[in-house]
């Protein structure tokens, strides 16, 4: 089957400073990846390029053999890594915005879901907690039955009850038709979720491997991997 | 079933372990159905392709097998149950041997340390 995402020599500049340096990487539907690295390794840059929010400065990115774009952008649903609802909208608001935007949203299931949150429908985003949001924000993301899911920094600055709902919601949602992405620097949270890591270092990737085959080739988390590999 | 991980191991050997012991001990009775994959992944906190692997793995080893469109159940091969339990507690026997032959005992005084550890008293004390 098509790769969900591949990048071929993908380079990003911003000035002088490379973002991501020659990065190639593919990920197969059905998979669920991390992608891991320290703060300014590149994770949110190739994250952006593949939403076509940013433009590579050399290399090919597709997803699902399609070079980021209109048709690109109805297979791919995103989480950024910063809150991005309308304040003034409520749970319901959001629900129409989406089912607006996305012909492959599930009113029903983000219905049920928002549901099981103890939201109520006319509940404004601007009355919700910050952990609220967040949950909000990834049900909707979740409820697009996408080719390729992009999670940025999904369970940065939530309780671990919170986290723990993110990953369930994940989990639940799972599709074997579907490439998921997490990005994080919080591994040992989200590892026994994950099958496949990429260790991203200074726009280069690092490592790549199976989760399982890291921790068998080891003996070691890939938590505890990871921090032999950036060890400071 | 709980759940609980070693990180240091890879999941879906320890995925296999769990399930294991949950056969021996009867918790997953032999000729019952299995919790569907997705929802045993939810419960386990796991991804499902991890928890697909293991139990495929238990087939491989019949102790479950999978019934096309209709979910996967366990082994009704009493014997087959009766061989993991044997192995688990081969293994049990094997890691006491060692930590004690660690701490300098002989075979006998093991012996005879696990025919008196009968008589513990509530604290868990030996007399």
């Amino acid at each position: 089957m098509e790769n969900c995402l591949e990048c071929t020599e993908l380079t990003r500049r911003f000035g002088p400073v490379a973002a991501l340096d020659a990065v190639s990487l593919r990920i197969a539907p059905g998979r669920v990846v991390g992608l891991l690295g320290p703060n300014g390794s590149g994770k949110t840059t190739l994250i952006k390029l593949a939403t076509g929010l940013l433009t590579p400065t050399a290399g090919r990115i597709a997803v699902c053999g399609l070079a980021p774009g209109k048709e690109s952008k109805a297979l791919v649903s995103y989480l950024p890594d910063r809150m991005c609802l309308p304040e003034w909208m409520s749970a319901e608001e959001l629900m129409d915005y989406y089912a607006d935007f996305f012909a492959d949203f599930d009113r029903a299931k983000a219905a049920d879901m928002l549901a099981r949150l103890g939201l109520r429908a006319e509940q404004k985003v601007s009355q919700m907690s910050k952990g609220t949001k967040e949950k909000v924000q990834l049900v909707l993301v979740m409820s697009r039955s996408a080719k390729l899911y992009l999670l940025d920094e999904p369970i940065g600055g939530v309780d671990p009850a919170t986290r723990d709902y993110i990953l369930d919601t994940i989990i639940r949602n799972y599709s074997e038709d579907a490439g998921v992405v997490i990005s994080t620097h919080l591994i040992s949270d989200v590892e026994n979720v994950l099958d496949d890591v990429i260790f991203l270092r200074e726009g280069k990737v690092a490592m790549q491997a199976s989760a399982d085959d890291m921790r068998e080739q080891y003996g070691k988390s890939v938590d505890a991997v990871f921090r032999e590999v950036f060890k400071c | 079933m709980l759940w609980h991980f070693d990180n240091e191991l890879p999941i879906y050997t320890q995925l296999v372990s769990r399930i294991k012991l949950a056969i021996a001990t009867g918790e997953l009775a032999p000729g019952s159905r299995m919790t569907p994959v997705r929802d045993l992944s939810l419960e386990a906190g796991v991804n499902p392709n991890t928890m697909q692997r293991a139990l495929q793995q238990l087939e491989r080893e019949g102790l479950v097998y999978s019934q096309r469109g209709n979910g996967r159940y366990i082994t009704e091969d009493t014997a087959a149950v009766a061989r993991v339990r044997d192995a688990l507690a081969a293994g049990h026997v094997r890691r006491y041997r060692e930590a004690m032959r660690g701490l300098g005992y002989s075979d006998e005084e093991m012996k005879a340390l696990l025919s008196c550890g009968a008589e513990e008293d509530e604290d868990g004390k030996l007399p």
